[in-house]
């Protein structure tokens, strides 16, 4: 099964949403969902830098860093780095369906700016297992992304 | 009996080292999270607790478990690399792939019972150089570099009595492997010592409105249109203005993909196959590893009759650099 491509409409929506209020909301979801699987990693040499997700179907640009306690929203402004991509495939990637270097190679992934910092990031959330990650989310979040998961690669 | 066609798969990570053992492979490699491995990017690799889950992972499932230790150490941080000889010898991995002699000296003398692999990166492409190795520092297989064609290949393999590994698929260096000289010239990093070939902290992707630009320590080394594959940003495969024309002067953005030779590597009795790639993610571990499998299990059971299913060359080439594989040098008709 393919992951289905983002509604038009909804697309529509989205894009005429501010950056802020967006980068709140995607943090604030990230700080439920993915945080605690991921606290225990060492953000050391990635804490306060400024990261920018660029989905570009839906024309939504996301702010924020990363700390100790946290993800946190910042406003536009500059990056450190930038990854481009569309709402499919960040989600593709999530899953673990797709690697981020085929991404690239075929020109579905953009990493703009620290290169070291984007590697730094992609190879620290691939050390992560999913499923410890899906069994660290709330109220069945981690079933819902494992059976995604499930029927994708079928 | 001896190893045939083993396969042997990469581990950048332990769900990688994971998705490698439950799809199929029949050893890991992998490396510390360290110069003291070719694939020394942040983030990347195993530290001692990663490293006993992970053996004890593929040992339950009967998986091996190498490591590359293939870098050159320098003399100021030499014991660097003597400690992770000792923890592969302590920990229970299966083997070590080594490049240099001096190590390889070290590993014998400290640790006699522990099974020394030739590196790629030790750039041995004749059963003189191999044998060497053997009689000096009793090496058990030697991984040849992807430069001979199989009739050399064969040449090595009838006149040694150390195991051959060959790569199968992924990553194609510029055919001068562990000599390489490119991305030292560009970064001032040396992979051999560094552990890297084109450091991240090198690397410049950039959209403009001519293409998107990558620019290796400030020189730009290829821009692509928006319809073109890319490959990775390595000087080999750059396009560069020669004499007016800018093309691919080294060599295009390809991985290297052998399956249609499998018949004849199973004849010539090459012990394993290994896949390029520790720097990937678990994705494309799994998905690799599925297609090798069920090929390699297809050429043992009827290497007359074996032609590499379309839908598994599809799902290489998909992953590939550029989108497209080569056979490389094994299929050429010049010497």
């Amino acid at each position: 099964m393919k992951l289905p491509n983002f509604p038009k409409p909804i697309a529509r929506f989205v894009s005429t949403l501010p950056s802020w209020p967006a980068s709140r909301a995607f943090v604030a979801a990230g700080n439920l969902v993915a945080w605690p699987s991921l606290r225990d990693l060492d953000w050391s040499h990635v804490a306060g830098r400024r990261f920018r997700v660029q989905v570009s179907d839906l024309g939504l640009k996301l702010y924020f860093s990363v700390h100790a306690n946290g993800f946190r929203a910042l406003h536009n402004g500059l990056a450190d780095v930038t990854f481009t991509a569309t709402a499919q495939d960040f989600a593709r990637l999530a899953l673990r369906l797709e690697d981020p270097d085929t991404l690239f190679f075929n020109r579905r992934l953009l990493i703009e700016g620290d290169t070291d910092l984007g590697l730094t990031v992609k190879n620290m959330l691939d050390a992560v297992e999913l499923e410890t990650a899906a069994a660290g989310m709330p109220g069945g979040m981690g079933r819902v992304v494992m059976k995604l998961r499930h029927l994708a690669l079928k | 009996m001896p190893a045939l066609l083993e396969l042997i798969c990469p581990a950048g990570s332990l769900p990688a080292l994971k998705a490698a053992v439950d799809n199929g492979a029949n050893g890991v490699y992998l490396g510390l999270k360290d110069n003291t491995n070719a694939r020394n990017f942040a983030g990347l690799n195993f530290d001692a607790k990663s490293l006993a889950v992970g053996i004890r992972y593929a040992h339950d499932k009967g998986v091996k478990v190498l490591m590359a230790l293939n870098t050159y150490p320098q003399p100021a941080t030499l014991p660097r690399w003597h400690q992770a000889v000792d923890i592969a010898a302590t920990t229970g991995l299966d083997a070590i792939i080594l490049a240099d002699p001096g190590l390889m000296a070290y590993a014998r003398k400290t640790h006699p019972n522990l099974r020394l692999h030739l590196s790629v990166q030790g750039s041995a492409t004749s059963y003189e150089a191999v044998n060497f190795y053997r009689e000096r520092f009793g090496i058990q297989r030697a991984v040849l570099p992807r430069v001979l064609s199989l009739p050399q290949v064969e040449n090595v393999v009838n006149n040694t009595d150390v195991e051959i590994e060959l790569f199968g698929f992924g990553g194609l260096c510029v055919m001068v492997e562990g000599r390489c000289l490119l991305s030292s010239y560009a970064c001032g990093d040396s992979p051999n010592t560094f552990g890297a070939c084109s450091p991240g902290h090198a690397v410049r992707w950039q959209q403009t409105p001519k293409g998107m630009e990558t620019r290796l320590n400030g020189v730009l080394i290829d821009r692509y249109a928006d319809n073109e594959k890319a490959g990775y940003p390595t000087l080999c495969k750059g396009r560069f203005d020669v004499q007016g024309e800018t093309y691919y002067a080294l060599e295009e953005p390809t991985s290297l993909n052998s399956m249609e030779m499998l018949p004849e590597m199973a004849r010539l009795g090459i012990a394993a196959i290994k896949i390029e790639g520790r720097q990937r993610s678990p994705a494309y571990v799994a998905q690799v590893t599925q297609v090798w499998r069920a090929a390699i299990d297809a050429v043992k059971k009827a290497p007359q009759t074996f032609k590499p299913n379309p839908a598994w060359m599809a799902q290489l080439n998909k992953v590939s650099e550029g989108s497209m594989s080569t056979l490389g040098a094994y299929y050429r008709p010049w010497k």
